[in-house]
C-alpha cells in the first residue's frame, strides 16, 4: 500500500479528482496549503509599503492506494494536473503500513 | 366651593321627612344672603385686582415687523432686527413668535448633520481603521473609537462646550463657565452662533467634531498603545489642545476667529476645521507615534492592510458623514451649506481620481487603497475652504489634495522612518495643512458674504498670511501638548503594552475578544 501525497494548482483540483475516479480511486483527503518551489511569488503595495509575497496557495491531495494501483493513480493526477506551466506541482510517494476502515474494522487492501 | 359643599351636606344631613320641597326658614333665608353678599364681593374683587397686581400688556408687534421674522428664517438671518428701534435698542417686552426659537428647516439638518458626523467616526472611521490594521488588533481600533465617543461626551457635556463656545472667561484662548455641566442649553437658539438652531443641536453636533478629531489619532499609534494610556491621553489632549483651539478658531472671543470676532489678532477662516481637527490630531499623532515607538517587527515583518473590504466601505461612510461635517459648519440650511455641499463633492471626486491616476503612472496598477486615501485625503484638504470657495477652486483643492499627501504617504514616510501606521500624519496633517493655505488663497465673498463682515480688507490680500499663522499656532500648540501630555503617561502608566500582550494582539491582550472566530462546519 502506498500513501499518494500531490501537491496541484487549486484550480486544477476539479479534473484531477475526476481523472482518478476514472482509475478506481474513489476517496481523497483535500487540504489547503501555501507554498513554493521555483514558482515566483508577487508583490503587494499598500500606500507605499511593499511586501513581496513568497507562498502560492495550493492544493494537497492525499489518497491511499494498492500496490498495483499506484502506476495508474500517478499517471492520472500528472496527466490532468499539468498546465506546462511553472508550479503545477508534485506528486509524493510514501510506503503505508497500515490501513483501517473505521466503520467495518476492515483492514489492510481491503480497508482502501 | 367648599363653602358651598358644606352648605349641601348640611342640608342633606337635617332634612325634613318631604323630600321633594325646601322649606324657606330664617336660618336658610340668612345664609342665603351671606352667599349672595360673597359671590358680589369677590366679582368686584376680582375686577379690582389686574388693575393693582398686573403690568401693562406687552408692546405687540407689527405685521411688517412678524413678516421680517419670517423672512429672517428663510435667509438665516436675525429675527430680532426688524424689533430695533433707531438706537438698536428693542423696546421692553417687544418680541415676536420667531424669536428666541429655532427654525424648523436649519434645526432639521443639523440634527442630520450631528448624526452624519456621528457616522463618520461609528462606524466610519472604525471600519477605514479596523481594515488597515492586522486581524488581532481590528477590534482595538473600534474600541478605540467607541471609548472616545463616550469619553469625549461626558467630557464635552461637563466642560468641553462651556471651554469652547461659552464667553464668560472673556478670554481668546477660553470659552467660559457659564454652560458648564450644559446649564442653561435648551432647545432655544444661542445668537452668537446661529439664529436658528437650538442651542442644544448645535452643542451635540459640535460635539461629534470633538469625537472624532481624537478618533483621527488613533490611526497613528494603531497595534501598539494600550487602551488605558490611549484614554488617558486623549482625557488631557482635549483640555490642553482641543478646547483651546476650537475656542479660537470657532469661539465668538477666539483668537484666530477671522469671521466672527471683530477683534481676532489673527484674522483666519476655518470653515468646518481644517485647523482644530485635521492639523490638531495629524501633528499630534506624528509627536505621538515617534514618542511610542514603532511596531514590534516594523520593517521586517509585512504588516499589509487584513481587509481592505472594510476600508472601502468605511471610506464610502466616511465621505457621505462629511457632508454633514462640511455642510453642517454653516449651521443653517442655506446658500452657504448648498456651496460647501457643493464644492466637498467635487475637491473629493477630484482628489479620489488624482491619487488613483497618479499610482498608474508610477507603479502601473490603481489600487482600492489609493481611491480610499485620495477620497479621504480630498475631504480632508476642503474641510477648512469648502464654504469659502467657489466650484473652480474646488476642481483645483481636489487636484492638489489627490497630489501632495500621495507623496507624503508614499515618499515622506519611508525618507523619514516614523511608523504612522495608518498615515494619520501623512493625510490629516499634510491635508489639513495644505487645505488652510490653499483656503488663503481661493476664498472669495462672492459665495460667502460672511467673508465681507470683520475681513474686507484681508480676504484676496493678506489672508494666506493670517492662514500661515494660524497653522503655525495650531503646529505649536499640538506638538508642545503632545509631548508634555505623552511624556507624563509613559512615567506614570506607560504608553505600550507588554512585548507578549502586542504580539499576541491587542484585541485579546486589552479587550478580550476576538474579531473573527471563523468555526470549521461540523
Amino acid at each position: 500500500m502506498k500513501l499518494i501525497i500531490a501537491i496541484i494548482k487549486p484550480f486544477k483540483l476539479e479534473e484531477v479528482k475526476t481523472a482518478l475516479a476514472e482509475v478506481g480511486v474513489e476517496g481523497m483527503t483535500v487540504t489547503e496549503v501555501k507554498g513554493f518551489g521555483r514558482q515566483k511569488g508577487h508583490t503587494e503595495i499598500y500606500r507605499g509599503s511593499e511586501y513581496t509575497v513568497d507562498f502560492l496557495p495550493k492544493v494537497k491531495i492525499e489518497i491511499a492506494v494498492t500496490d498495483d494501483a499506484v502506476g495508474k493513480a500517478i499517471d492520472a493526477i500528472v496527466a490532468s494536473a499539468k498546465t506546462g506551466k511553472i508550479g503545477d506541482g508534485k506528486v509524493f510517494v510514501l510506503p503505508l503500513e497500515g490501513v483501517v476502515r473505521i466503520r467495518t474494522d476492515e483492514r489492510g487492501d481491503a480497508a482502501i | 366651593m367648599s363653602f358651598m359643599r358644606g352648605i349641601y351636606f348640611a342640608h342633606r344631613w337635617s332634612r325634613p321627612k318631604n323630600m321633594n320641597t325646601l322649606r324657606i326658614t330664617p336660618l336658610r333665608s340668612l345664609l342665603a344672603a351671606c352667599l349672595a353678599l360673597l359671590a358680589t364681593v369677590s366679582a368686584f374683587a376680582q375686577a379690582a385686582a389686574p388693575a393693582a397686581a398686573t403690568p401693562p400688556p406687552p408692546p405687540a408687534p407689527t405685521l411688517e415687523q412678524r413678516i421680517a421674522g419670517l423672512e429672517a428664517y428663510i435667509g438665516n438671518g436675525d429675527p430680532s432686527a426688524a424689533l430695533k428701534d433707531a438706537k438698536g435698542n428693542i423696546p421692553a417686552g417687544l418680541t415676536t413668535p420667531s424669536v428666541n426659537v429655532a427654525g424648523p428647516g436649519h434645526n432639521a439638518w443639523m440634527m442630520t448633520s450631528a448624526a452624519l458626523v456621528l457616522f463618520m467616526t461609528l462606524p466610519g472611521l472604525a471600519l477605514f481603521y479596523g481594515g488597515l490594521v492586522r486581524t488581532k488588533n481590528v477590534l482595538s481600533v473600534m474600541a478605540q473609537c467607541l471609548g472616545l465617543a463616550g469619553l469625549v461626551t461626558i467630557l464635552w457635556w461637563a466642560f468641553g462646550y462651556s471651554l469652547v463656545f461659552g464667553k464668560s472667561f472673556n478670554s481668546p484662548f477660553l470659552g467660559g463657565s457659564e454652560f458648564f455641566f450644559m446649564k442653561g442649553v435648551d432647545s432655544a437658539p444661542n445668537t452668537d452662533y446661529a439664529f436658528w438652531v437650538s442651542q442644544n443641536v448645535f452643542s451635540m453636533y459640535q460635539m461629534m467634531f470633538a469625537i472624532i478629531t481624537p478618533a483621527l489619532i488613533v490611526g497613528a499609534i494603531a497595534e501598539r498603545m494600550k487602551f488605558s494610556a490611549v484614554i488617558l491621553f486623549m482625557t488631557a489632549w482635549m483640555f490642553l489642545v482641543y478646547f483651546p483651539l476650537a475656542h479660537m478658531v470657532w469661539g465668538v472671543t477666539g483668537f484666530m476667529n477671522g469671521v466672527w470676532n471683530a477683534g481676532a489678532t489673527i484674522k483666519a477662516i476655518d470653515f468646518a476645521g481644517g485647523t482644530v481637527v485635521h492639523m490638531s490630531s495629524g501633528w499630534s499623532a506624528l509627536i505621538l507615534c515617534m514618542i511610542v515607538g514603532k511596531r514590534l517587527g516594523f520593517g521586517k515583518t509585512p504588516m499589509p492592510p487584513h481587509s481592505l473590504v472594510l476600508c472601502m466601505v468605511g471610506t464610502g461612510m466616511l465621505w457621505v458623514g462629511w457632508y454633514g461635517f462640511n455642510a453642517g459648519s454653516a449651521v443653517a440650511a442655506d446658500g452657504v451649506a448648498a456651496n460647501a455641499f457643493t464644492t466637498t463633492t467635487l475637491a473629493t471626486g477630484a482628489a479620489a481620481f488624482t491619487w488613483a491616476l497618479l499610482e498608474y503612472i508610477v507603479r502601473k496598477k490603481a489600487s482600492v487603497l489609493g481611491f480610499c486615501s485620495g477620497v479621504v485625503a480630498g475631504l480632508v484638504v476642503v474641510t477648512p475652504a469648502c464654504g469659502f470657495i467657489d466650484t473652480t477652486s474646488a476642481m483645483w483643492v481636489g487636484i492638489l489634495a489627490g497630489a501632495i499627501p500621495f507623496f507624503a504617504v508614499t515618499k515622506l514616510k519611508a525618507m523619514l522612518g516614523y511608523d504612522d501606521a495608518l498615515d494619520t500624519f501623512g493625510v490629516h496633517a499634510v491635508g489639513g495643512t495644505l487645505g488652510a493655505f490653499l483656503t488663503g488663497i481661493f476664498a472669495t465673498p462672492a459665495v460667502n458674504a460672511n467673508l465681507s463682515t470683520n475681513l474686507k480688507d484681508v480676504v484676496g490680500k493678506t489672508l494666506w498670511l493670517e492662514q500661515v499663522k494660524a497653522i503655525g499656532l495650531t503646529l505649536i500648540l499640538s506638538v508642545v501638548a503632545t509631548v508634555i501630555i505623552a511624556y507624563v503617561i509613559k512615567a506614570v502608566i506607560g504608553l505600550r503594552p507588554t512585548v507578549e500582550a502586542e504580539q499576541e494582539g491587542l484585541d485579546l491582550s486589552d479587550h478580550g475578544e476576538e474579531g473573527y472566530i471563523y468555526e470549521s462546519k461540523s
